[in-house]
């Protein structure tokens, strides 16, 4: 480890880092713009500048860069060096002659980076007394706001945007003082990790425009740590109250889960929550009741009726485990469409097997074979991961050639366009593609096929594969040859095919490497934010529950945060629903099976309830209630502990707050021991004290409810986490797992979280959050699947439907989001182009297209990227297709 | 006197024809690497030849090249910076225009010296006479066997593509060259890695200034010693030095290195014009520093005018008189800069639009005492290592100088809040280039 002095004293620091990186590690505060620790340095806004000597008898020095100059053994330094200090200063003057002072009106304020930076560089008066230079901004869609006269042309935005996350339709323009960030022209920006550019870009100029619509200082939230309840990957989020209303998502850093950035899925998908027809009072046949009451007709229902329950995997565990107690273990149905509960339960059993990859590890592989799953759509934030590892081959190469891997335009400019290996095998090509070494189009099974083929060649033990065409038979040797060449290769699947062959493909790919590399692992990505969490938990078939009510062996179901129409196709769950004596629905968010609800029980939102969710690695993680909801709103499990209270049944009795269920779940579920440890206690105290949920610069505490009561109400108490819902409350760092925001002084922005790491850009201080609670043995046997299917044969008359993902609109809730809907695009039937001219079909045409006895009308889209013999429809599309898929469809004009 | 880089110029300036070029000796040189030179043998030869780059930064040009790795696999690349946009400087233009295939031999030579088999030039896009001229004598080089495979039958292959640029000063930087070229936005790297390392495509890269490759052929033919002894100082060669400003015969031409001021101003340039005093002179282009009246007697060699406390440059020198206002003459230079400042970083960026604006209200008479300080503050914070590259330093220069030399006049248009230059009977000097020959 090298020796750093600094101001004469010797510190010992990590090598290969640059300056600007160590001091801040060392808490040495350095100002600075266009480094980001994600994004390496570039050297352009000459903010972060020391002084360095050449030993201890220089006493000139001279004045570098800090994020460009790499650590190296014995260098001195000084950073409060007076004409260091005085340059830092005046590169803040300089950037001040063009930026507004529009402080007071700008969504940034109070949370910017450049005032922060500003304070800190002692940066006062304005010298420069002509006229600013202004700008036209433009119109960049539902979720970003663009304001560019506070541009300081710190390049961040367009080295995320393009750089770190494959966007194309953001880029820098013009030169000298009139570098402009934006797009061509006015529209929407494309990318899905756009919103990342509100907290990458240091001021005000990209916005977060959802929460401007229901502006709140960011210091006035009421914030908590949260999961984000949109896919499977568990990222973390920090959800901000204002008023009774949700106002903004940001990220949470967890080093091996979602790093410093989340999808705009998972950023602008929260405002289903504020929905209109949120579901917010109890509801007996359409007429609204008190709490009270609906207790009552629950209490008699449940007294008087053979019930089951239906569980959900966007519920927490706590919900899913209080109705499975509830209504006992025989009774309780997973809620999930028969397709879903067989391949869920098959990730599980693999991955209890195999080593499940997180995030980072995935970030961090020098190989990827992915099988049968769009993950920019179904789980955006692994296609993100996925891009950053296509460059470590390279990334190495330039190490050798001593160039530091955060030396960014350097490393890009020696790398080029040189990848390393990436192998997609899907039926239709996806956006990663553009990064892909090579990729194969191909059926379900075809897809499947392919995997088999390459754990065969990996491995013979494994099932071979006839009837490969040459051209497969040679993709195929060059995936093995390039999964074995490297250190740390990743397979990579989802159950967003439908298609159990390609997910037991891929479970063949990652064992039959795992014989040879330790360390390979496999990613599947599944549908839901608590899907695997579910099927830890175990229940039945929901096509069981409908086949029981049909029987007449029950006449009451109890459905748990569960929209049934996704799970089965119209006839089947109107036929069940038909059946039941009394539908009891725990929901917050309309559905249709909501609306068919005899009693409708208000259940609390991801922002209004604690949970814990599983995500797709098998992390526990722990989401924390936002604020108290002044409906008569309350988590499932808190309904459902006191409805078992009632009825003498199960243990709700014992159920006094969320860590009773914790607890009950572990002991009961030995898969979910570790559940009761994802974060400390409701007793745990800092000092004697509760980490609170609001900043110490919250205003407006004792005026806000004003209208309502002069007197200051006594605020809530949280029994089930040691958060409170005020500022008072312990200021310093809590535990890694309860940071409710990111805060530290001189530091008001996103990027105080360098303060929260045990060194800047690895994990938080006392470990990145979570729980794992699948970690197979690597000596284990694993058995092969040996069933391989048939080559795809396309029939004449039909076509084989499969689900197209969308990031925006195949995910139920975020759906529900205004801004999200905005992007949601128009249902469609994607049939490929030889296809549609053997069908002689035109683009937008309408046709009817007929599957399993039910037909829908939709408009043709032609894609030359689509396998031959497939028609693909947009996943969880409001009115569309559900239980029919995959399968045969026969299309009428 | 020799003078081995005009020698073969036609008085009509027409450009020589290869045919007319083998006539004078063209392409011996090459022919005489080809027969048997180990590329390390040139590179060396070069060296000792004590030639420095003639683009401004005066680096030894062999010693530039031997830190290009030799062992490598894959492609390197030789580029010519044709990119001649220095205010006041025109010497380029003349190499281009009127002896294409000098260069061209230049470039072949230093592809060989590391092994390149690509080479670009990358041409000023408003030199339209030397396009036309360059592609037809790459064409002919083709045709003739200096270029493309097999180079005279010595296994040798080279390329040669022309490339304009579209008026980027910054794309005279060589790093920026670099990404114009590769498409980019002509922004600079940051240094190292060096381009000699990883450079046009993050290969192995020479960037040579068009004189320094014009050199080359002359320096293979007649060797190390006689390259020296065509010098009268200790930097060897002879040098392009050209004279711009308001003298009797502004132009360029070829003298031995180390000529003085005065000399060139007044001997060769044909002294000031009538009613006009010499007050000062940029040696090298708008980006060094003044030289004034004591200085006349300075060498014009990269170490004397250093040690004068300015740079060489380019060699044109840009003279000022007393009957122009040397803060307008300023000002207009900073308009220039901060017009070609790429906007990469932040000091350049901002500082030299600052400068500018402090610069035209002194001149219209709007000027504070405060102005100074500021304009004194930028001179030392835009300074090299604080900003990304070399381009806000070379734009101090002149005012750093200005301040010192001329700064009563700053100080006068404060007082007497108007420019005491009367522009009714003087013109200002305000386009530099309309007085380029």
């Amino acid at each position: 480890m090298p020796t750093l002095y600094i101001e004469n004293k010797p510190y010992e620091v990590s090598s290969g880092k640059n300056l600007l990186e160590v001091c801040l590690t060392l808490g040495v505060d350095l100002p600075y713009f266009c480094w980001h620790p994600a994004l390496g340095s570039v050297g352009a806004c000459r903010q972060c500048a020391v002084k360095v000597f050449k030993d201890e008898n220089d006493k000139k020095g001279r004045l570098i860069m800090s994020c460009m100059e790499p650590v190296t053994n014995n260098q001195r330094i000084s950073v409060v060096d007076e004409e260091a200090h005085e340059f830092r200063k005046n590169v803040i003057g300089w950037l001040m002659t063009n930026h507004p002072h529009d402080c007071a009106v700008c969504d940034e304020g109070g949370s910017c980076h450049l005032q922060d930076m500003t304070v800190m560089t002692g940066h006062a008066y304005r010298k420069f007394n002509y006229k600013k230079r202004t700008y036209t901004n433009q119109n960049l869609g539902p979720f970003i706001n663009h304001e560019m006269n506070r541009c300081i042309q710190c390049y961040r935005c367009v080295r995320f945007y393009k750089d770190y996350a494959g966007g194309r339709d953001l880029d820098a323009f013009a030169s000298r003082n009139q570098v402009y960030f934006g797009r061509a022209e006015d529209g929407v920006l494309e990318n899905e990790f756009s919103g990342n550019l509100a907290e990458v870009c240091p001021t005000g100029v990209f916005t977060d425009k959802t929460l401007k619509a229901h502006y709140t200082r960011k210091w006035d939230l009421t914030t908590a740590p949260s999961i984000c309840q949109h896919c499977s990957l568990g990222c973390n989020i920090i959800a901000g109250e204002r008023y009774g209303s949700i106002r903004m998502i940001s990220n949470r850093y967890n080093g091996e889960v979602n790093g410093y950035f989340i999808c705009d899925r998972g950023r602008f998908g929260y405002e289903f929550v504020n929905a209109k027809d949120r579901i917010r009072t109890p509801l007996v046949h359409g007429k609204t009741v008190t709490g009270g009451e609906v207790m009552k007709k629950v209490l008699e229902s449940v007294q008087q009726s053979r019930f089951i329950g239906i569980g959900s995997p966007r519920a927490s565990l706590e919900s899913n485990f209080a109705l499975k107690e509830l209504v006992g273990k025989d009774n309780f149905f997973l809620g999930l469409s028969d397709v879903d509960h067989q391949l869920t339960e098959l990730a599980l059993q693999i991955l209890k097997e195999l080593r499940p990859s997180t995030m980072k590890e995935v970030e961090g592989a020098d190989a990827i074979f992915i099988l049968g799953d769009d993950v920019t759509n179904t789980a955006p934030m692994m296609a993100l991961a996925i891009r950053q590892s296509v460059r470590n081959q390279p990334n190495e190469l330039a190490g050798k050639a001593n160039i530091p891997v955060w030396h960014d335009a350097a490393v890009r400019e020696w790398t080029q366009e040189e990848k390393g290996p990436l192998y997609i095998a899907d039926v239709h090509v996806s956006k990663l593609d553009d990064v892909a070494t090579n990729s194969f189009t191909g059926a379900p099974d075809d897809v499947a096929r392919l995997g088999y083929a390459v754990a065969h060649a990996l491995d013979s033990a494994a099932p071979a594969v006839t009837n490969l065409s040459d051209i497969q038979k040679k993709l195929v040797q060059e995936i093995a040859k390039d999964l074995l060449n490297a250190k740390q290769p990743v397979i990579v699947t989802g159950i967003s095919s439908g298609n159990e062959q390609v997910v037991k493909a891929a479970a063949n790919v990652a064992a039959a490497l795992r014989k040879k590399k330790m360390n390979a692992g496999i990613v599947i990505t599944l549908p839901e934010c608590n899907s695997l969490g579910l099927a830890m938990i175990g229940g039945r078939r929901l096509k069981d529950a409908f086949n029981i009510m049909e029987q007449g062996q029950s006449d009451t179901a109890i459905v748990l945060e569960n929209d049934l129409y996704r799970r089965g196709n119209r006839e089947e769950v109107d036929g069940f629903i038909n059946q039941c004596k009394e539908v009891i629905v725990f929901e917050h968010t309309n559905s249709p099976t909501a609306q068919k609800a005899h009693i409708l029980i208000p259940a609390g939102t991801f922002a209004d309830s604690d949970g814990t969710i599983v995500n797709n690695e098998g992390r526990a993680q722990r989401f924390f209630q936002v604020h108290e909801s002044s409906d008569a709103m309350k988590e499932s499990w808190r309904w459902l502990a006191a409805i078992g209270t009632l009825a003498g049944k199960g243990r709700g009795r014992e159920w006094e707050n969320f860590e009773a269920i914790t607890n009950a779940i572990g002991l009961d579920e030995p898969l979910l021991a570790g559940v009761k440890d994802v974060t400390p206690s409701s007793d745990f105290r800092v000092e004697g004290q509760r980490i609170p949920r609001a900043s110490h610069r919250y205003s407006g505490r004792t005026s806000m409810h004003a209208h309502v009561a002069v007197s200051e109400a006594k605020p809530p108490e949280d029994p089930d986490s040691s958060l409170s819902y005020t500022m008072e409350g312990y200021m310093g760092q809590p535990p890694s797992s309860m940071i409710p925001n990111y805060w530290t002084p001189g530091w008001n922005s996103v990027q105080a979280v360098n303060k929260y790491q045990v060194e800047v850009g690895a994990a938080l201080r006392g470990g990145d959050p979570g729980v794992r609670l699948l970690t197979p043995d690597p000596n284990s046997h694993f058995r092969y699947f040996q069933q391989v299917p048939e080559a795809f044969i396309p029939k004449g008359d039909r076509l084989w439907a499969v689900w197209i993902h969308h990031i925006f609109g195949s995910e139920e809730l975020s759906a529900h989001a205004a801004s999200v809907s905005e992007r949601i695009p128009k249902p469609y039937v994607m049939i490929c182009t030889s296809d549609a001219a053997a069908y002689h079909l035109e683009e937008n045409q309408l046709i009817t297209i007929e599957m399993n006895r039910q037909s829908y009308e939709l408009p043709v889209k032609i894609s030359s990227s689509l396998a031959t013999g497939i028609a693909g429809l947009p996943f969880g599309f409001v009115g569309g297709p559900c239980s029919e898929l995959p399968g045969w469809a026969i299309i009428k004009q | 006197m020799e003078k081995p880089l005009t020698q073969h110029i036609r008085d009509d300036r027409r450009p020589l024809s290869l045919k007319a070029y083998e006539q004078v000796g063209g392409y011996q040189s090459l022919r005489k690497i080809m027969k048997g030179m180990a590329a390390k043998e040139v590179q060396k030869l070069v060296t000792d030849s004590g030639l420095r780059g003639r683009g401004g930064a005066g680096f030894n040009t062999g010693l530039k090249w031997s830190f290009v790795p030799m062992d490598v696999e894959g492609p390197k690349y030789l580029i010519s910076n044709a990119d001649e946009m220095e205010p006041g400087t025109f010497k380029d233009r003349i190499l281009l225009e009127c002896t294409p295939h000098q260069m061209i031999e230049g470039m072949i030579i230093a592809a060989y010296a590391i092994q390149a088999n690509e080479s670009f030039v990358f041409l000023r896009w408003a030199y339209k006479t030397a396009a036309s001229t360059i592609t037809r004598s790459i064409h002919e080089a083709y045709d003739a066997g200096y270029l493309g495979k097999d180079i005279l039958g010595s296994g040798f292959n080279l390329n040669m593509h022309l490339h304009t640029g579209v008026g980027r000063y910054m794309c005279g930087e060589e790093t920026a060259l670099l990404n114009s070229l590769e498409g980019k936005r002509a922004t600079p790297r940051a240094k190292p890695p060096f381009p000699q390392v990883s450079g046009l495509f993050g290969r192995p890269t020479i960037v040579n200034n068009v004189e320094t490759l014009c050199c080359l052929p002359p320096i293979i033919n007649q060797g190390a010693e006689w390259f020296k002894k065509l010098s009268l100082t200790g930097d060897a060669g002879t040098k392009l030095y050209g004279v711009s400003g308001r003298v009797n015969k502004p132009g360029a031409w070829e003298l031995p290195m180390g000529v003085t001021l005065r000399e060139l101003v007044e001997d060769h340039a044909g002294g000031m014009q009538d009613g006009l005093k010499f007050r000062g002179a940029l040696p090298g282009g708008a980006s060094t520093d003044f030289l004034v009246e004591e200085h006349l007697d300075v060498k014009m060699d990269y170490t004397s005018v250093a040690a004068a406390g300015s740079r060489l440059g380019t060699g044109t020198v840009v003279v000022l008189d007393d009957k122009t206002c040397p803060v307008g003459f300023v000002k207009n230079l900073e308009h220039f800069f901060a017009q070609e400042s790429c906007g990469f970083c932040t000091p350049c960026r901002e500082g030299i639009p600052w400068v500018e604006k402090i610069l035209n209200s002194i001149e219209t008479g709007a000027g504070r005492e405060e102005d100074m300080k500021l304009l004194d503050f930028h001179t030392k914070y835009l300074g090299p290592g604080n900003t990304f590259c070399a381009f806000a330093p070379g734009a101090m220069e002149p005012l750093q100088s200005a301040l010192k030399y001329f700064r009563s006049d700053f100080e006068k248009h404060i007082h007497e809040k108007h420019c005491p230059w009367d522009k009714a009977t003087v013109t200002n000097l305000n386009t530099l280039n309309t007085l380029a020959p």
